[in-house]
């Protein structure tokens, strides 16, 4: 058991998988000799060499094409986008190929590979650095989806998503690099489509993603200590697959739901998931759900402003505890 | 082959046969076939059997087979939605590329893929893809793998002129030339984009190879009806490819006989281009080759005699083969076969 940081679960989770599978490989901007812009690369180009860890030049479209005709000859690429934002000058590679060769070939044609993106707001970036774009990907039929809030998740899940044999959009939270947390000593493997209980409780169901599940959990606290309100904490994880049991089987004991998002209101995957619980578990509902999210804006620059527009631990709390005492 | 005497006439035009006879049967088979089953498509598209969009390669044969013929198996294509060319110059059947565009279930995708993304693995067609440019960074990607294997496969990527003015395109060829990659991009420069000619919106004339500087590679033009032309400048583009040289840029000149799609009858094109460069239609330069190297007629006639008949028995073959059955809509969405994305 070690301390480790979120940053460095990543360089660990993607040199777990390039010792394991010599097909493994790295591409991206500034990922090899320079160890990632958030040093979340470092040391990769010195252990696996120029031919497993490459830089790549400033061509999204280019890093993600060259991942994909790796990808259905035989690699297993791991493919950076530096920040998902520029997901838009790249996207027809996520939305209209990795998604869609496998369908249309009739099964013909293979995608095994991963692109890890910076994501989520909190460093001041303003409005085309600080996005959180997974409920951009979360719509497309062909993709999983990913996103740990901590270290060990990193290593875990980035392990099984390099051994999937689908396209995964694995999204690392800005604001989480410089986060501590245990982790085990040797190889870690997780499974993709698992949401995981980070706090059992019975009142209320409050689940999150990345950022937004600590935040979370700290409301939770707030709202036992002050208001005597026990708050179950569902992380997520992966959007797709989605862990829609762990969800359901926790709002039929608990009778409440609340979504805590980071991404702008309209869409965002909390509507997903409301959705699916109104279909399906509308009679164990005590209340009508309610999703807690980023208003519907691009995100400002001056940390006054963008600390309000993200949900806070305050925010949280107040609108749990407005709506479990109404 | 054919014996030295047979030569005479070729030799006698100072005709270099640098080819030989097997290969030049091969080239002429290609382009025939290509032609006969592009018509077929066509023909059927009048009768109502092939649905959706259809983009066909009629006066642009010599391209296909000649990149075809220089060839080795292992070799990976990527095609755009005009690649019903060069998926029948990989050598898969004309039935599976009917019944795909007849939406048939004896189609190379049992009607998931269509007219535009005809892909057929095991032939070394890695897909056809219908957003411009998408498949040069694809490309990219599979010499990248040869290239991390020390396999010795080239990957060849076939576009228009129209590509040559999208950023996947420059991205590609910078992204290749840096990491010196075993992939050929080929530009099939038939003078229109879809409706409006690549001159009116480019800003050189030659729109793939006058940008080849600004990636360091040469400067290549071929004549693009000319299979033989296009088989030499593929065969060294290949060996460069194999020997670790990195990639080629090679722009054939060429010219499609038909619309953009079914739906453009090419109104645009000014009097009597069509009709100068049907004048250098590439079978019909072919046929006259031919028999430049002292070809038989009728040699030529049974091929295209055997070509015909393949493409007619394909057509009853793909006329009263089954539709595909329903339960496929929702496969292989996923590598497990199925659609889940819940639990």
């Amino acid at each position: 058991m070690a301390e480790l940081t979120y940053r460095d679960a990543v360089a660990r989770g993607i040199a777990q998988e390039m010792a394991r599978d010599p097909d493994v490989v790295f591409l991206g901007e500034d990922i090899a000799k320079a160890g990632g812009v958030f040093k979340a690369t470092v040391g990769l180009y010195e252990q696996f060499g120029p031919l497993r860890v490459r830089d790549t030049p400033i061509s999204e479209q280019a890093i993600l094409g060259a991942a994909m005709g790796a990808a259905m000859t035989g690699l297993k690429p791991i493919a950076e986008i530096m920040f998902s934002d520029f997901f838009a000058v790249c996207f027809d590679y996520i939305a209209n190929e990795f998604a869609k060769s496998r369908y249309m070939s009739n099964g013909q044609l293979k995608c095994p590979l991963v692109v890890r993106t910076g994501n989520g707001a909190g460093s001041r970036f303003g409005a085309q650095h600080s996005q959180s774009v997974e409920n951009w990907c979360m719509m497309i039929p062909g993709l999983k989806v990913v996103a740990p809030s901590n270290p060990r998740d990193v290593i875990g899940l980035l392990a099984a998503a390099v051994r999937d044999p689908d396209p995964v959009i694995f999204f690392e939270h800005k604001s989480l690099y410089p986060t501590k947390g245990e982790v085990p000593d040797g190889e870690i493997v997780d499974a993709l489509g698992s949401a995981k209980i980070v706090r059992p409780g019975k009142d209320a169901t409050l689940l999150a993603l990345a950022l937004m599940v600590p935040r979370a959990l700290a409301a939770a606290e707030t709202l036992k200590s002050e208001h005597g309100i026990d708050c179950e904490v569902v992380d997520v994880r992966s959007l797709v697959p989605l862990d829609t049991q762990t969800i359901l089987g926790s709002v039929a004991r608990t009778h409440r739901l609340f979504t805590v998002e980071e991404n702008p209101r309209l869409c965002g995957w909390g509507a997903e998931i409301v959705s699916i619980v109104a279909d399906e578990a509308f009679y164990d509902l005590d209340g009508p759900p309610v999703r807690i999210t980023t208003p519907h804006i691009p995100l400002p620059a001056a940390d006054i402003l963008e600390d309000i527009a993200l949900p806070t631990v305050e925010r949280i709390a107040e609108r749990v505890r407005k709506a479990m005492q109404s | 082959m054919a014996k030295v005497e047979d030569r005479a006439p070729a030799a006698a035009a100072g005709l270099n046969d640098d080819i030989g006879e097997a290969t030049r049967l091969r080239l002429y088979r290609i382009q025939v076939e290509i032609r006969e089953a592009e018509q077929r498509a066509f023909d059927l598209f009048l009768q109502n059997l092939v649905k959706g969009t259809s983009h066909l390669s009629l006066g642009q044969e010599a391209v296909a087979a000649g990149f075809a013929a220089a060839m080795k198996p292992g070799d990976l294509s990527f095609c755009t939605y005009r690649g019903h060319a060069h998926t029948l110059a990989r050598g898969v059947p004309i039935e599976k590329v009917l019944g795909e565009l007849m939406q048939r279930d004896n189609g190379l995708m049992r009607g998931k893929g269509g007219s535009m993304h005809l892909t057929s693995a095991e032939h070394g067609v890695m897909g056809s893809y219908a957003i411009v440019g998408a498949h040069l960074p694809i490309a990219c990607g599979a010499a990248w793998r040869a290239q991390y294997k020390g396999a010795k496969d080239v990957a060849v990527c076939f576009f228009g002129d129209g590509t040559t003015n999208i950023g996947a395109f420059h991205e590609a060829l910078n992204f290749a030339a840096v990491w010196k990659l075993p992939v050929i991009f080929v530009c099939e420069n038939n003078l229109y984009m879809e409706y409006t000619p690549i001159g009116d919106v480019t800003a050189v004339q030659h729109p793939a190879a006058d940008r080849a500087a600004a990636y360091g590679l040469p400067r290549i033009v071929v004549d693009g009806n000319d299979a033989d032309a296009v088989y030499r400048a593929a065969g060294a583009a290949y060996a460069k490819a194999r020997d670790g040289g990195g990639p080629s840029l090679v722009e054939c000149m060429t010219y499609r006989h038909s619309g953009h799609s079914r739906a453009d009858p090419a109104k645009y094109r000014p009097e009597g281009e069509l009709e100068k460069w049907k004048a250098r239609d590439p079978i019909k330069l072919y046929r006259e080759r031919l028999k430049q190297f002292g070809i038989a007629d009728n040699v030529i006639a049974a091929i295209d005699a055997d070509v015909r008949r393949r493409v007619d028995d394909a057509t009853e073959k793909c006329k009263t083969a089954p539709m595909p059955p329903r339960d496929i809509l929702t496969k292989d969405v996923y590598a497990d076969g199925g659609f889940a994305w819940r639990n």
